[in-house]
């Protein structure tokens, strides 16, 4: 580990929440000028989740800030694993570990509306990590090993030779930013049918919480992205993750919601047809 | 200034109005007033809402699910009363099934008039009643702080 990495990996732990916050604002002005409005400050997600803090938190069992902090805390690790150059594999083990705490602290509160947002998180789940698994394979077939490190110092062209695993990670994106029209784990907008599902019953702190985890996710997530281009350098690699990651802000605002079994059938679908198919050329041909 | 004004969460509950306040206010999230300009943000829970926004005269029923939802709502909070039905009963004050006023269930910080209350009309309420939100993030504050010590 070079000193570079701990001061990026450290940078992720401190400034992580707070670009991911700057990418929660910019979705949202990007969302209201599709929709032909003005749209809130950029700052706005941090001025939500600041106000937040100013409110009473309701407590329905102390079992659900344990949780929520122990989805906080795996939210930062795989963060960290990741900016550190680690291991993708326990990066992506840490990542499931949060949204499974997550799950666990919606239950834990006795809302029905929480109990069903977890059970489709759960559903939304099996439908999404069988294509996350298959990204680290699939740089491990093409760089020889699942070091972060080891990926960004790649060929420029493995993301040719990984591009069905891109085309099925950007589908899985989707779902991961509880984007329509797969965002029926916690219905986007508080008014819907499921009103917030996961977080229904979390409020005050709690709920700032789950916010701040966003924040770090939207960075993992960003970076996963940035993976598939690091070998083209910084200076490619960068904006064209950043439009990939807001094309998913077209997909949201153009598409209805889906029910989970459509939306288990196309995402295994997606990840057999792109994923799996990618792999075994990959391990035919290289 | 506390950040509750910059990010009210606002919960909107229609107690037997006739739904023409309601389509008002409604047209305060469209493109042409969009008050996500101001963080205001429409959301269907209690417990993440920070201003309660009711509509019409109140009866038996809805005074249940009125007093409910202002029980569940964490503090600070603050309360807008839209429409002339929602501050005295309006058209239907000598109706035989009607409370007539939000205020005859729950406390009331702002009134909104009109039949039915214009956008504008509901967006200032709103803002005035972020002034009463600041007094009062600041309040519990200061008795967090003394629970605190
Ligand atoms: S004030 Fe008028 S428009 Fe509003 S709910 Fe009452 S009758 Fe309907």
């Amino acid at each position: 580990m070079t000193a570079h990495a701990w001061t990026l990996a450290f940078a992720f732990l401190i400034l992580g929440p707070l670009l991911g916050a700057l990418l929660a604002g910019l979705d949202r002005i990007l969302t209201a000028r599709m929709q032909s409005r003005r749209g809130p400050p950029l700052l706005q997600p941090i001025y939500d989740v600041l106000k937040l803090f100013e409110k009473d938190t309701l407590v329905v069992t102390s079992l659900q800030t344990l949780y929520l902090w122990g989805f906080l805390l795996f939210m930062a690790i795989s963060g960290f694993i990741l900016f550190l150059g680690g291991d993708l594999l326990l990066s992506l083990f840490a990542l499931a570990v949060s949204g499974i705490l997550l799950c666990l602290a919606a239950y834990a509160t006795n809302s029905p509306y929480s109990n069903i947002g977890s059970s489709r998180e759960l559903m939304l789940m099996m439908a999404y990590e069988p294509m996350l698994l298959i990204v680290p394979l699939g740089f491990f077939l093409v760089t020889g090993s699942f070091r972060v490190s080891d990926i960004i110092a790649g060929e420029p062209w493995q993301v040719l030779e990984l591009g069905g695993i891109l085309i099925g990670f950007l589908f899985i994106l989707t779902i991961k930013l509880r984007k329509s029209p797969f965002d029926l784990s916690s219905s986007h907008h508080g008014h819907q049918e499921l009103v917030k599902g996961l977080t229904t019953d979390f409020s005050g702190s709690d709920l700032a919480l789950v916010e701040i985890g966003h924040w770090y996710e939207n960075v993992i997530l960003l970076g996963w992205l940035y993976l598939f281009f690091a070998p083209l350098g910084v200076a490619w690699a960068l904006p064209i993750s950043l439009i990939l990651f807001f094309g998913e802000v077209l997909v949201d605002n153009t598409h209805a919601r889906l029910k989970w079994a459509p939306t288990l059938r196309l995402s295994w679908w997606v990840t057999g047809l792109f994923g799996v198919t990618n792999l075994v050329l990959l391990s035919l041909f290289a | 200034m506390s950040f509750i004004t910059k990010s009210p969460w606002i919960l909107h509950y229609a107690a037997t109005s006739c739904n023409g306040c309601d389509i008002e206010l409604l047209a305060c999230l469209t493109p042409h007033y969009d008050v996500e300009r101001f963080g205001i943000v429409n959301t269907g829970n209690p417990k993440h809402a920070d201003i309660f926004l009711v509509t019409g005269s109140v009866n038996e029923e809805s005074r249940k699910v009125v007093e409910n939802l202002y029980a569940q709502m964490p503090d600070p909070k603050a309360v807008v009363a839209i429409g002339a039905c929602a501050l005295s009963g309006g058209i239907f004050r000598d109706a035989y099934n009607v409370y007539g006023g939000i205020d005859k269930v729950i406390p009331v910080d702002v009134y909104v008039p009109g039949c039915a209350a214009r956008p504008e009309a509901i967006i200032d309420g709103v803002v005035q009643a972020l002034a009463i939100l600041d007094e009062r993030a600041k309040e519990r504050k200061r008795q967090r702080k003394m629970v605190a010590a």
